[in-house]
Formats: structure tokens, C-alpha cells, sequence
């Protein structure tokens, strides 16, 4: 969907000029998944099927509602299901609709070396354009929440695209439209984050006093949000507790790439100039000794 | 008019040896650093675009490295650092002004060629391992994504390396006159040895 909105890209991969994003007033949007509501019908990994025209291969049940047992190339959207024990014999059965973050700050597109084939839009969905993928996995390796897959058919990655062409023309995504519980809310991320929280407090009302709105600063926010019942301890369902962009990215993506092209050019650069002042480095002729 | 003696320096199959992994290098080397910075992308279309230089990239390095194993199995000896080669190094300075003549005398190698090809045989082990890794699609999977962060910043950094040493290698060579014929030849003449490699001068005509 590059073309649609070529207008609203605040961030690209691999590129070092500023992106055409000239439409400042578009809306951040954000998505709110309120585990809470989840009833896990999976038709959320239905309607993203159909309206992705996706069609995963048949996996093996593996003694779990979990099907596929986690995200593939084909399958952007994926219920999870987490039997726990908070606390001793309280046993909870938590469910998480698992997916792309949509990252403020996106560790993909940060470590993607392919000029567009991530792009970040101004209502801040984070979205790949896998036509100019060129598979090598670095979006893998920079996403915090092990989101992106790589097709084995075509090498390309792939991931949720929050629907970047159904909210580009004012709908709401597929899963969003589908839920029959309204576990999943769509909106302006100010609306979202105001629900969450409200949310949030109705849980601890109800008795879950650690209830809250995951919405990770350490990659500056998300476009996609949890309501979760145990918002102090993430890792029950497989979030991390305070996810960032790996110092390892950082470094390698960060300052590590100027420095080291600067260095390889100044080291032919100073060869140059040390050829020029000291001169090559010659035997004395024989022909001129004898002379 | 006496013709200029010459002293063989490389076999044929060395040379030919050098060749092909100096080329092998220009080709993993272009098509890696097309990822390493955006302004260097443009490299990747050298190869066919961005996924073919991603393809293309491993199957070069790997040739880079079988063919440096190559070299590294009859060089290595010659390469070993001695006690020469630290007193050596103390006048490293003089010899970058030009003063080769002042220079303490080396034998086939000085301690800047040696360690050219030590930097060379680190980051090339560190690029293979490292590049295997991650090479897509076959060995990746095989990996957590922790451990392949660390894998491809090593490997970036194995890389300038690298690079960095073939700068000094190639513009040593070219610094040096009379160097480059020892690859493309395969010979240098007496007075090249004498200037840059006395003892091995020694050595190479003894009992003439």
C-alpha cells in the first residue's frame, strides 16, 4: 500500500533523508486488545485471513487451543492461550491475541537495510513493503517482541499490517470490525489509552489490583495495546517486562555504521595524502649508481 | 648494461590463489556493505538487486575464506612474530616518513605485513562463523535471536576490520615500488629485496 500513502511516511528503512510526510494532522491511531473481553473464539484470526486473503498451511493439534501454535508468514494474528498461577492455587486461564505491536520507535525498521521495504506512517502504523524485502532477517532481529516471520516460499517477511489499507480509507481493522465481545477497540491512541485505563480500573474494582494498560515505553509506546489482568508481570503471557531495542541493534544500527564508513574512507583518503607528501618508497637504480 | 636480477617471490599457484580470493573479496565485500549503510545500497544493484546480493553474499565469502585457507596453509610460518618484529615496530614511525633504509632488516615478512594477515585470518574465521549464523534461509532458524544479535554485530565489525587491513595491504603494495609485480609476476628484482627484505635477500641467494 505504498502508493496510498506515500504522503504519510514519517519513518523508512534504510534511509538517511527525511521521508515525504508532508500530512501532519493524520490521527496516531492505536488498537486495545482487553484480554479481559476475550472470550478466544479466534475470530479475529479468521477475519484477518479472509480480509488478507491469507491461507495458512493445516498444523498438527498439539493438545492446546493454540492453532497455529504461533505466528507464521501466513498467520500475522494468533490466539494464545496461557493456563497460570498467579498466585498459588489460583489458577487463571489468560488468553492474548498475539501480533505486531506497531512499535513508535520499530527495532525492524530500524535494523531493515533495505531502502522502504519498512515504513512507519504518520498515524503510526508499521507496515512492510515486502516487495522490496530483500530476506535477509534483520527485521527478526530487531523486533523486541520476535514478531516478523519469513516466508519459506518467497523469502520475504511478513507481519500484521494493522489493516494500513483499511484505516487509510477510514475503517477499522478486520479484527477489530470482527469481534463479537468487543475485546478489541480501535481509535485515536489518546481515546485508546483513556479507555485502557479506565478499563483498567474497573478490573482492579473487580479484584485485579496489579490490572493496567500495557503500552511499553522503552519503544516509545505502542499502536497496539493490551488491557491485562496482571499488567505487573507481562511475562505470564509471553510479553516481555520492559521491552527496548536490543543494545546489540543499537550499536550495530546506530553508531557503529557512520563510524566505520567514515573510517574506511579516511583510510583511503589518508593513503592518498600519505603517498602525496612522503612519496612511494623505491630502490636506488643500479643504472644511476653506475652512472 | 646489466639486466635487472630477479628473485621468484610467489609460485603460480599462490598467485593464482591471491587472485581468486582478492576477487572473492570484492564480491563479498561490495554486496556486504550494499546492507551496511544506505548509502552504500546501491552496490546491492552491482549483483542483481538487493535479494540477489543477499543470496550471492555467502556463497562469496565462503570461496573468500576456502581460498584464504589456501594461503594461510603455506604463509602462516612465515608469519609467526618474533623478536625482530618488536624491534621493528619501534621504528615504525621513521619508515612511515619514507625512511625505509633505517629500518632494523626483515626476513620474507615485517611485522606490519604479519599482522595484515593475522587481522585477515581473525576476521575471516569470526566472518565464517559468525555468517553462517545467519545466512538465510538454511542456518538461521537454527539460532535464538539473542545470539544472532550479537552474531551480526560481530560480524559487522569482523568485516571493517577486515577491510580496514586491506586498505594498508593494497596500499602498502602500491606504496612500495616494485611490490605488485610479486603477485602479477610472480618475481621482484634483488634491489626491491635488499631495500625491503634483507635477510630474506640473504636467504634466497645464498651460496650463488
Amino acid at each position: 500500500m505504498g502508493s496510498m500513502q506515500s504522503l504519510d511516511v514519517v519513518a523508512r528503512s534504510a534511509t538517511t533523508t527525511p521521508t515525504p510526510q508532508v500530512r501532519t494532522a493524520a490521527p496516531q491511531v492505536a488498537k486495545l486488545i482487553d484480554e479481559s473481553k476475550c472470550i478466544g473464539c479466534k475470530a479475529c484470526q479468521v477475519a484477518c485471513m479472509n480480509w488478507n486473503d491469507l491461507r495458512d498451511d493445516i498444523g498438527d493439534n498439539v493438545g492446546v487451543y493454540d492453532n497455529p501454535r504461533d505466528l507464521t508468514a501466513s498467520s500475522w494474528t494468533v490466539m494464545k492461550f496461557f493456563e497460570v498461577e498467579p498466585e498459588q492455587g489460583s489458577l487463571e486461564w489468560l488468553i492474548r491475541k498475539d501480533g505486531c505491536m506497531h512499535c513508535e520507535d520499530p527495532g525492524c525498521l530500524k535494523a531493515c537495510p533495505s531502502p522502504g521495504a519498512i515504513v512507519k506512517y504518520a498515524n503510526g502504523i508499521v507496515d512492510f513493503h515486502s516487495e522490496h524485502c530483500i530476506g535477509c532477517g534483520y527485521c527478526v532481529k530487531g523486533c523486541p517482541f520476535d514478531v516478523p516471520r519469513i516466508s519459506a516460499k518467497d523469502n520475504k517477511a511478513y507481519k500484521c499490517t494493522l489493516c494500513s489499507d483499511r484505516v487509510g480509507v477510514g475503517l477499522e481493522p478486520a479484527c477489530v470490525k470482527t469481534c463479537p465481545t468487543g475485546a478489541i477497540g480501535f481509535g485515536t491512541k489518546d481515546d485508546m489509552v483513556a479507555y485502557g485505563e479506565k478499563r483498567a480500573g474497573e478490573l482492579k474494582e473487580r479484584g485485579f489490583q496489579k490490572a493496567g494498560l500495557y503500552n511499553p515505553q522503552g519503544v516509545g509506546g505502542t499502536h497496539v495495546m493490551y488491557v491485562l489482568k496482571h499488567a505487573d508481570r507481562p511475562e505470564l503471557e509471553d510479553l516481555p517486562t520492559d521491552p527496548s531495542i536490543s543494545p546489540m541493534v543499537s550499536l550495530w544500527k546506530g553508531i557503529a555504521k557512520p563510524l566505520a564508513v567514515a573510517g574506511m574512507i579516511g583510510a583511503v583518503v589518508a593513503g592518498f595524502f600519505h603517498y602525496m607528501k612522503v612519496g612511494p618508497v623505491e630502490e636506488k637504480s643500479e643504472e644511476k649508481e653506475q652512472a | 648494461m646489466m639486466a635487472t636480477k630477479m628473485l621468484q617471490r610467489y609460485q603460480d599457484a599462490e598467485r593464482m590463489n591471491h587472485w581468486f580470493m582478492a576477487l572473492m573479496f570484492v564480491f563479498a565485500g561490495l554486496s556486504g556493505l550494499a546492507f551496511f549503510h544506505p548509502s552504500l545500497f546501491f552496490l546491492s544493484h552491482l549483483f542483481g538487486g538487493g535479494a540477489w546480493a543477499r543470496i550471492l553474499h555467502p556463497f562469496m565469502g565462503v570461496l573468500m575464506v576456502l581460498s584464504f585457507l589456501g594461503l594461510f596453509t603455506k604463509l602462516w610460518r612465515d608469519n609467526v612474530i618474533n623478536d625482530a618484529d618488536r624491534e621493528w615496530k619501534k621504528h615504525a614511525g621513521r619508515m612511515l616518513k619514507g625512511d625505509k633504509e633505517g629500518m632494523p632488516p626483515v626476513g620474507k615478512y615485517n611485522y606490519g605485513q604479519k599482522m595484515v594477515f593475522w587481522a585477515m585470518a581473525v576476521s575471516l574465521v569470526l566472518l565464517l562463523i559468525t555468517g553462517f549464523m545467519f545466512w538465510r534461509p538454511w542456518f538461521a532458524p537454527l539460532f535464538p535471536i539473542p545470539v544472532l544479535r550479537i552474531a551480526v554485530l560481530v560480524h559487522s565489525v569482523s568485516a571493517v576490520v577486515l577491510i580496514a587491513a586491506t586498505i594498508m595491504h593494497v596500499y602498502a603494495a602500491i606504496w612500495v615500488k616494485g611490490t605488485v609485480r610479486a603477485m602479477t609476476r610472480g618475481t621482484v628484482s634483488e634491489g626491491w629485496a635488499k631495500l625491503n627484505h634483507p635477510l630474506w635477500h640473504e636467504e634466497m641467494t645464498k651460496g650463488r
